[in-house]
This record gives structure tokens, sequence and C-alpha cells, in this order.
């Protein structure tokens, strides 16, 4: 019998595990891991520019011209600086925000920060399927039909567990507002003049265009971004080795975000605002901007992006809000479970959809007013979110020493000022001058 | 019954009557008794605040203390490490249900009232995680107690008691003051284990794996997300990391060491044991997508003219096989060649005096180290195999890939 040691055995092949091997081996290994980390901020900036988002922007460009682009450069700032933060929040305490704030600040103020988002995101659900319908009136096709195929689109999505693989198709889908970049060319605008209106500010100081500057900031930085970005880098298992990953893609993010703002706008001013179409209303409108690219399929371009932006959006907003809410208050989520399971999240989940979508189908429904206090939830909803955040970020007993560096934290307490001042301002004209509140779609 | 939220907030009066100040804050002394609550905090604005003890409370009733002793007879408020204080370390602080094996957040906690002597102790008998306790929690200071134990009385109620609670401290001090053990943890299947500790945050992973012991600690890590056993076993010392892996099966181990930075992967490899070192060592050289990476080295391998009984009498003898590896039995003929393998469900049904070359399965399937993973699943697939030998180049046995690695790899795919 010969009982030769396996191990003896496999010293050959161990021989033959060659170095090539390992080293190729880590490459697409860390070419994986960002792969696999790329996406919370990739997805966040790329729902800001749904059907709410390009409303506010076109409108940006037609009313004023390049003489808001001056804000591009410090929304990149502030975006980047508040994204960051619920980043490293994921990173170093492992949890979500809405767990955070339980935790951290107890059960009331978490609730009433639950019940405001909720409101919000209602509003924003009802923006997303205002958005299908505009789109689909291109199309010609009536909204009675449209949206509650959608609704219903979404709805199956999701439950189906199928929610992933659409989304890259969504997030590829999304670069069609590059569109907006190749009609901004193709409309021969001053780029010198629009570089100029970017670095200089140049303010004016009557009501529209505060509005328009507060609309640019409500619609770019809203709290949902902040729950749903530190879920799902929680949800991802971020380590302290992945972070540099996590923070390269809430840079991407931001960046990524403002340059198509950028040619939003520039395209719009370019088009609408230099031919004296100032006043644009609906989506017809705004597709005109892009007719230099398109000529008469710029309708068509325009309607398809706005159809896949505000169906990507529809499918994240109910799913995160709900998400964050049950976890918030301690309710069993997850679309892994059965119904009966965590009903609470199915029902959440299924009364925005079926009221954000309803709403839309009310034949004179008060839309504006719904919208507009919406934004006035936002309004009230983001400073507290913003303050929370500070206040956690810079307790060393939850962050080690990943506590924000003294430059940070005034960064970050001017953004949140600034917002502050900002919002309050929207929900002053959004209370008492409603019809004033033109933007903030 | 009591609830803390009805206590904590209420006022607290003397023996004479005379109010003393506001309950904010109730301690537990895990130490001398693990469900009474043995001070209460009393909270007078800006002057410092008392505590009450256990045995000076005369009364207790929703929003309101009466004590049977008189203010200048309280002590005043230290803190002390080793108590478990309700509000900071219970309410809305995240526990782990023993019993139902997941993780929980506290609401409110239901209080028992214990006369004994002229006073009243109140032991904790239930942590409330369900919607009366939020409910609670919402309308304390806002409506009456009447009214919210009526709205409360409607809800579904979900409560878990208090021997079933296992609180969840990452500071390794605090955990022995306070008393907290893991042995409950330690029944439970690695499986639920892993799950409950995916929904911890990092610290208090860290702090669950410290304190268990090696075994248990190697199965739950088995069975965690591979990112997470990463991150746990990178912030380990080597040597303790080394520990537990050693009680790992060694393909779970090379998956583990597999996924770690180089440099950690090989601080915990050289504190291994010469022969788990150089198992492993074999195991990570091969892909992780092939047959070597799927495969193990533990496995049970014999003669083929040995007989039934034989083998039984050998296996019995031998103390370190793991009962799983003998799921199926290898068998090597005189040039310690792979020539079969039994299942052991033949070795069971065989007479004692059959020879093992008579029980082996047909026909004869075996991959070698390189083989692609999709090559390997289809022949577990073609085969109904629960577990297949991998050989070298000359046809000796040199690992095993067993079902359980297949599932978890094709769900890794899904």
């Amino acid at each position: 019998m010969n009982w030769t040691s396996i191990n003896e055995r496999t010293e050959e092949l161990q021989r033959r595990a060659t170095h090539v091997r390992r080293r190729s081996r880590n490459l697409w290994r860390r070419l994986a891991l960002l792969g696999a980390v790329l996406g919370p901020g990739l997805i966040t900036s790329n729902v800001d520019n749904d059907a709410g988002g390009i409303s506010t922007y076109s409108l940006a460009g037609a009313q004023f011209g390049y003489a808001l682009l001056w804000s591009l450069i410090p929304m990149t700032i502030a975006l980047y600086v508040t994204e960051e933060m619920c980043a490293r929040m994921a990173v170093v305490t492992g949890k979500g925000l809405s767990d955070l704030i339980r935790e951290e600040f107890g059960f009331r103020p978490t609730f009433f920060v639950m019940v405001a988002g909720f409101l919000v995101d209602l509003g924003n659900v009802v923006a997303e399927f205002a958005g299908v319908a505009s789109a689909v009136q291109i199309f010609g096709i009536s909204r009675y039909i449209a949206v509650p195929l959608a609704a219903l689109v979404v709805w199956v999505l999701v439950l189906r567990g199928t929610y992933r693989q659409v989304e890259k198709i969504f997030l590829a889908l999304c670069s069609f507002y590059l569109a907006y970049a190749f009609s901004a060319f193709l409309a021969k605008p001053d780029w010198l003049d629009a570089a100029r209106h970017t670095v200089i500010p140049s303010l004016q100081f009557n009501s529209n265009y505060l509005l328009m500057v507060t609309a640019l900031v409500g619609t770019t930085i809203a709290p949902w971004q902040f729950f749903y970005m530190q879920a799902s880098f929680v949800e991802k298992r971020i380590g302290p080795r992945q972070y540099s990953q996590a923070r390269a893609d809430v840079i991407a993010g931001s960046v990524s975000c403002m340059v198509i703002v950028f040619f939003i706008i520039v395209c719009t001013a370019a088009t609408l605002y230099a031919s004296g179409h100032r006043n644009i209303v609906d989506a017809a409108d705004a597709a005109r901007a892009l007719v230099p690219l398109a000529g008469r399929w710029a309708g068509l371009l325009f309607a398809f992006g706005l159809l896949n932006a505000s169906l990507f959006a529809a499918s994240i907003l109910p799913l995160s809000t709900a998400h964050v809410i049950c976890e918030g208050l301690g309710f069993e989520a997850g679309i892994d479970r059965k119904f009966k399971e965590a009903p609470i999240f199915y029902w959440l989940y299924t009364i925005l959809i079926v009221v954000g979508g309803g709403l839309i189908l009310i034949p004179r429904a008060p839309l504006w007013r719904i919208l507009v206090l919406s934004q006035v939830a936002n309004g009230i909803w983001l400073p507290i979110v913003l303050i929370f955040m500070i206040l956690l970020i810079n307790r060393r007993d939850l962050m080690g020493s990943q506590v924000n560096s003294p430059t940070f934290n005034v960064v970050a307490w001017v953004t949140s000022v600034a917002m502050i001042a900002l919002t309050l301002v929207l929900i002053y004209f959004g209370l008492f001058h409603p019809s004033a509140a033109t933007g903030g779609l | 019954m009591l609830h803390a939220t009805e206590v904590l907030g209420g006022e607290a009066y003397d023996a004479q009557g005379n109010f003393v100040g506001r309950v904010s804050e109730l301690f537990i002394e895990p130490a001398d008794q693990p469900n009474r609550v043995a001070r209460y905090l009393l909270g007078r604005g800006k002057y410092l605040p008392l505590l009450a003890r256990y045995d000076q409370i005369s009364s207790v009733a929703p929003g309101v203390i009466k004590l049977n002793v008189e203010e200048g007879d309280l002590e005043h408020f230290h803190s002390n490490e080793a108590w478990l204080a309700m509000r900071k370390d219970l309410l809305d602080q995240q526990i782990i249900d023993t019993r139902g094996r997941k993780v929980v957040r506290v609401n409110d906690v239901d209080l028992a009232e214990q006369r004994t002597n002229g006073t009243v102790e109140l032991r904790i008998t239930d942590v409330d995680v369900g919607l009366p306790g939020a409910a609670r929690r919402l309308l304390q200071g806002l409506a009456s107690p009447a009214f919210i134990r009526r709205i409360q009385e409607k809800l579904p109620a979900r409560t878990i008691r208090w021997e079933f609670v296992n609180l969840i401290e990452p500071d390794p001090l605090r955990r022995v003051k306070l008393r907290i053990t893991h042995d409950k943890l330690e029944s439970m299947h690695p499986a639920d284990l892993a799950d409950i500790m995916e929904e911890l945050s990092p610290a208090e992973r860290q702090a669950i794996i410290a304190s268990l012991d090696e075994q248990t600690a190697a199965e739950a890590l088995a069975e965690l997300d591979s990112r997470l056993t990463s991150q746990i076993v990178e912030k380990m010392a080597p040597d303790k990391a080394a520990d537990i892996i050693e009680e790992m099966e060694p393909d779970k181990a090379a998956d583990l060491l597999a996924n770690l930075s180089p440099q950690a992967s090989q601080d915990v490899i050289g504190e291994l044991p010469g022969e788990e070192a150089r198992e492993v060592e074999t195991l990570l050289s091969f892909d992780q997508h092939s047959a070597g990476g799927l495969m193990t080295t533990d496995f049970v391998y014999v003669g083929e003219t040995a007989t039934r009984a034989e083998v039984i009498e050998w296996v019995r003898g031998r103390e370190e096989i793991n009962p799983e590896q003998l799921d199926t039995i290898f068998v090597i003929d005189g040039n310690a060649k792979f020539s079969g393998d039994i299942a052991v469900g033949r070795l069971l049904m065989a007479r004692d005096d059959e020879p093992l070359a008579q029980l082996k399965s047909q026909p004869l399937v075996s991959v070698a180290p390189d083989a692609r993973e999709k090559e390997v699943f289809a022949l577990f697939d073609k085969y109904n195999l629960r577990t297949l030998a991998v050989v070298d180049a000359s046809g000796r046995p040199i690992g095993a890939i067993t079902v359980d690695d297949v599932i978890t790899h094709l769900r890794a795919s899904l």
C-alpha cells in the first residue's frame, strides 16, 4: 500500500500557481470592487434629473439665460459635502440614517421626521407620475392609460424582485440626457459668456430670481437622497477599506449631476431664452430646446428621456421611503419578505404609488397646490435632517476618529444655514404667495 | 403592570408629600439582581439630581411616584458604568431576541410591581417591540395615561421576555460589568447567529465574535456574508483570528483568507500551526472559481480491500473526524489512486464482511483541480452527487467538493 501524503502531491500544483494569476486576480478584483461600490452616488444624481428636475432647470435657463449658472459650483460642493457625510456614517457605524436618528434622538423626533418624509415623498411621487403624463402627452397617448400602466409596471417590477437588473437598465438609459449636451453644442451658445456666468455670480434681488435659486437648490439637494445613499452603502457592506471607492462614487455622482444641469441650462438659455420663449409651461416647450439637435425628433427624444427618468424615480422613491420609515419605526421591511410578514412596509409602498398616480388622474386635482405644499414640507424636513446629520457626524462616541474636521464642519454648517435660509424663503412664498411659486416642481 | 414610559417623566413626592423631582432615568444593577429597578434618578432642574433606591419607594403609579423617606435621605447622583440605564441603554436600542433569533428595537419596557414590607419594587418582565410601545412613546406627555391605555389595547402586542433578551454592548469592560453573557447565542444555529450579526453595526459584530467561544465563532463566520467576515477578521489580532480559523473547515478558511487584504492574510496564516497553514495555502493557490477553489482537503479515504466492519472500527477510533465528512467516503486502490466513492447509505445497508470495492457508486466521477465551476455544477446535477472527488494528474484524490458549497456558489451567481 502506498499511502503517500496528499499534501506532497499537491505541492506540485502549488508550484504551478503562478504569480501572474495572483496579480491579474488583484486587478480584476479592484475593478470589480469599484463596480460593486459605484451606484448610490450615480443613482441619486441621476434621479435628480427627473421630471421635477428637468422642469426646474429648463425654466431656469429659459427665464434667466445664463444668470443662474454661478449657483452650480456651490451646489456641487454642497451636494458633495452632505452626501459624503452620509457615506462616512455608513462606513463607520454600519447603520442607516433613520436608525441613527432613532438611537440617538429618540422615538418622537424620528416619528416626525418619518411623517414629514412620507408627505414630501408623496409629493415627489406625484411629480414623477406627472412627468410620465407629460412625456406620453408628446406621443399623443392619454394620461388615463399611461399613468395606471406606469404605476402597475413600477409596482410589479419592484415586487417581482427584478428591480436590481432593471436599475442597471434605467441607469444606462439615463445617458439620454446627454442629448442636452449635444443640443447645447449645436445651438452654438456663447461659451465664453456661459463660462463667465458660471464663475462670477450675477445676483438679482427680485422674488422670481430668489425663488428660482431656492427651487434649484431644493430640487437638487433632497433629504431622501441622504437616507437612500446611507442605506445603500450599508447594504453594500462598505467597510473602511472601500471608503475611498465610496467617496469616488459620491464625487462622480455630484459632478455628473451638475454637468448635466449645466448643459440643460445652457441649452435652454441658448434656444428658448434667446428666441424669446421665456415662459415655458409644459414638457413640449422644454422639448423645443432640443430642436437644434434633433429637429422634429426633439420631442420624441425629450419624451423618452423624461419617461425613463420618471419611471426610474417612481421605482426608487416609494421603495426607499417605505424602507426608511419602517426601519426608523422598527417595523419589518424588505421586498424579500412576504406581505404577511411586513404588512406596514407593503402598505406604505402601495399607498405611495396608488395615491401618487391617482392624484394625477383626478381631472381638476389641485396639483399645483399639492406640489407647492410638498415643497413646503421639504423645506421643513431638509433643515431638520441636515442638523441631525451634522450633530451625528460630530459625535465622537459614534464616529470615533472619523468626526468632521473643523474645516469640514465650517463648510457643512455654512451649507446648511444657506439651505435653511433659502428653504425658509420658499416656505414663505409657498404658504403666502403660492401663485408666485412657479418653479419647484 | 406598568410601563417604563409611564414611570419616566413621572413626579416624585417624598414621605411628607413634598415634590422632589421628576423621574428622568431608571437604573438596573445586573451584578446585584438582573431585572430589578435598583435606582431612580430624580431630576431637579438646576439642582443636582438625586437617586432613590428601590427600598425607598412606597408606591408607583403612572406619572406619580411616592417615596417613603424624606428628601434629605436621598443620595446624590453618581454615575456608575455597572448600571444599566433604561433610557440610554435600552429604549430605542437594538437587542437580540434569542428565542425569535433576530435583532429588534426596543420601544418600551414592561415592569411588574412587587410589594415587599411596605415598599414597591419594579421588575422588568418583558421588552415591548410592537405597536403598543410605539404608541405609548409617541403620546407620552401629550395625552392622559388613561387615554393611552385605551388606545394600546386595540393594537397587536409584540413583546419579548426579559430572559430572552441579549443586550448588545461593544465595550468589553462594560459587558463584564453588566454581566452580559452570550451563552444563549452559542446554542443557536450558526446561520441564525450570522443573520443576527448582519443586522448589527461593525463594533457590535466585533464584540459578539470576541465574546463567543472559538468553535461557535468559526461556525458563525463561515455562514456570514464574506464582506463582513473580512472586515471582522481584519480588525482582530492575527493570533486570535488564527485560533478561530483553525476551528473552521479548510475550504471555508481558505475562502475567508482569500477575501482579506494580502498583508492581513499573510499575518493570519503565519499564526496558524504548520499543517493547517499548508492546507490552507494549498487551497488558496487555486483559482476561486475552479474545482480547486471549491474543494476542501478534509475528506475520508480508505483502501478498497477493507471490509465494512474494518472501516467502521477505524472511523470510530479516529477522534478528529467530523461526522459530516462521512457522508461520502473515497476509496483508493493499491497505488493510492482514486477508485470510487461510497455513499453512507450503501455502507449502512452492506454486510459486515463486504469489501468496499463492491460498494462503489457507478460510474467513476472525478474532476481535475483546474476544472471550471460550471463543469463541476453540471456534474453534480447530472449524477445527483453529494460529494465530488478532485484528483491530481496521477489520479490521486486531493480534495472533495460538497453539495453545500455548490449551493452557496450557485446562489451567489443568481
